[in-house]
């Protein structure tokens, strides 16, 4: 499987898709920087942390975290949308598995190259951002701060994760390179149309649903979508209170900001059911190439 | 026979969708022999051979290579067995020295022995030169020469060629054929596929015949013919300078021989074994002058079609 990895490893990086998508996150740093620069200035009298605004302040820009929310789906399904259907049809998939090799050992080193490259992606992003930022504002990151920006990199990548695991299984489940980059891609700006558009249909369908709030936002937490941004904002934003958080009971007794343990409990479920998303469609595209015919004819 | 059967199918059925396009296949190829897998598009050549190589789920039956189950050992067969796909690719970034050398790390080959095997292997195929082209350089029969270096270059035991001389020019056929019929030496059993007969019939030991995923037929070569053109029997030529009706009574006369017919100088003899040593005896005793004497020969064109037209 090591060879497998190295071997995927090598063709994302010497692929044009990657430039493209290093050019992408080299824009999108760029953005956020000059948008953070101005937005700071602005903000900086406010009292809290200095240094994770770079992440999260905007001018006229939308910020760093929205430009990322926003790239990551596409790095993944960008990685992940021929995995299997690519080779298929180039011939080599048989090849390869006429090798001494376990067949999973080939979807899995798939899956692990294309998180070590998102990996490697976001923290190319968060490193110039943090980097130039320093040199901005002069005021270093605090120990939490960088603990709380290192658990946003880690969400990220799961997210990222969550994209790739979903374009590799329609990798696995269509032949045809454009169905299975359509289908993420189609998700994926279905997930992104805000929720309260969908309101009306669901109580038309369900009238019960559009009374309760929390039923509302039960629905909203299966979206990945959501999950990662809710995630963001409480891990990088200790002030901020959004979405459930208002709703909940204890929201009163919670300090303001959060310390960093509660922001850890409360972004803990989300986490959880990211991996838990991408767990699943990576094990429903495991067994499906597990036992899928594999010629190509 | 006594020689070491090394793959071996028993009762291989495969269906796809409820429709059977391998039948209860039974069949035996012995080491270090060069096996050709024929029959008409469709016949189920392809299957049978992914079913062999584990790469394919048998509905029922098993397929063994050196003993190892195919379905069960899939790894173990792999280990033994290279395969050539009916539509081989690459990857097209990476240079064709680089195609191989990612199949000699898959296969554990260290670099000290990998890179002058690769080496090797590429000017056998003929690619000695364009080693470090990538292989999107390269046309159709590269690429099937390719394909050939890449099973080549892990030593197989076993090596099932699915079609390997489609998309060669001439002189590329008559190199992989010679190739072909020299892997036994080196200890490489070698199954393959081809819609070729007379190359089948160049280098193959032994054939089988596949029609509608039935063996048709299956068996060395002249005992293919023989049951073919002559039920069984074998066909003798003879040619002297002047056949006598009394030589054609003592031919008759001969244990074996069945039926002798005259057409001018030559002596067409029907027998049930090879008696060409008692026949010319018996011509050169009855003071004749012999010209030569000859056991037919079995075009496989000739068995292919019998199969085909009657059935
Ligand atoms: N994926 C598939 N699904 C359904 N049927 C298939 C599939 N692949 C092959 N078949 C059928 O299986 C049968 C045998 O196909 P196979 O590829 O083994 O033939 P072949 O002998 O290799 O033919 P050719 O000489 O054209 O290569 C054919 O009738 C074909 O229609
Ligand atoms: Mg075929």
């Amino acid at each position: 499987m090591l060879t497998i990895l190295r071997k995927e490893l090598v063709d994302y990086f010497t692929s044009i898709r990657c430039l493209v998508l290093f050019i992408l996150v080299f824009i999108a740093s760029a953005a956020a920087i000059y948008g953070a620069y101005y937005g700071i200035r602005e903000a900086s009298i406010d009292p809290g942390p200095v240094f994770i605004k770079l992440f999260t302040t905007g001018e006229d820009l939308p910020s760093l975290v929205v430009f990322i929310a926003m790239l990551v789906p596409i790095i993944g399904v960008a990685l992940g949308f021929d995995a299997i259907n690519g080779e298929r049809s180039s011939g080599t998939l048989n090849r390869i598995l006429s090798q001494p090799i376990y067949r999973d050992s080939v979807i899995n080193g798939k899956f692990l190259a294309g998180i070590i490259t998102l990996a490697i992606m976001i923290g190319a992003i968060i490193l110039i951002v943090g980097g130039y930022g320093l040199r901005m504002i002069g005021v270093p990151p605090t120990a939490e701060e960088i603990i709380r920006i290192f658990i946003y990199f880690i969400s990220a990548v799961i997210y990222g994760a969550f994209w790739m695991g979903l374009a590799i299984l329609f990798s696995v489940l269509f032949r045809s390179l454009a169905v299975s980059l359509l289908f993420p891609m189609a998700i994926w700006i279905l997930l992104g149309i805000p929720a309260s558009v969908f309101n009306p249909y669901i109580s038309f369908f369900v009238p019960a649903v559009s009374n309760s709030v929390s039923v509302q936002l039960m629905l909203m937490r299966l979206s990945p979508y959501f999950l990662f941004e809710e995630a963001y904002w409480v891990l990088l934003i200790p002030a901020w209170r959004g979405y459930g958080l208002l709703t909940t009971t204890t929201s009163s007794m919670l300090p303001n900001p959060l310390s960093l343990d509660q922001s850890l409990l409360i972004v803990w479920p989300q986490l959880t059911a990211l991996i838990a998303i991408t767990a699943v469609c990576f094990a429903i595209s495991y067994v499906v190439f597990m036992r899928q015919e594999i010629r190509s004819t | 026979m006594g020689k070491k059967i090394v793959v071996k199918t028993e009762g291989l059925t495969k269906k796809y969708d409820g429709v059977t396009v391998v039948d209860n296949l039974n069949l035996q190829v012995a080491e270090n022999e060069v096996f050709g897998l024929l029959g008409p598009n469709g016949a189920g050549k392809t299957t049978t051979i992914l079913m062999l190589l584990g790469l394919t789920e048998p509905a029922s039956g098993t397929a063994q290579v050196y003993g190892f189950d195919s379905t069960r050992e899939p790894l173990k067969v792999k280990r033994l067995a290279g395969y050539l796909p009916e539509k081989v690719g690459f990857y097209d970034t990476l240079t064709a020295r680089e195609n191989l050398r990612f199949i000699t790390e898959l296969n554990n080959i260290g670099y000290a022995e990998s890179e002058p095997l690769i080496e090797q292997v590429l000017k056998s195929v003929g690619l000695g030169e364009v080693g470090d082209k990538t292989v999107n350089k390269f046309s159709r029969g590269m690429k099937q020469r390719l394909g050939i270096a890449d099973v080549l270059v892990k030593k197989p035991k076993v090596a099932f060629l699915d079609e390997p001389t489609a998309g060669l020019d001439p002189e590329g056929i008559n190199q992989i054929i010679d190739l072909i019929a020299n892997l036994p030496k080196t200890g490489t059993t070698v199954v393959f596929s081809s819609h070729r007969l007379y190359e089948v019939q160049r280098v193959c030991h032994s054939i089988g015949i596949l029609s509608k995923g039935k063996m048709v037929v299956e068996g060395s070569l002249d005992e293919v013919g023989r049951d073919a053109l002559a039920e069984g029997r074998y066909r003798i030529e003879v040619e002297t300078a002047e056949p006598s009706p009394q030589l054609v009574k003592v031919i008759k006369k001969i244990k074996g021989v069945r039926k002798v017919e005259a057409e001018g100088k030559v002596l067409r003899i029907t027998a049930d074994s090879d008696l060409r040593a008692e026949i010319s005896k018996a011509v050169v005793q009855s003071g004749m002058a012999l010209i030569q004497v000859k056991i037919q020969e079995f075009s496989l064109d000739d068995i292919y079609m019998k199969y085909f037209h009657e059935g």
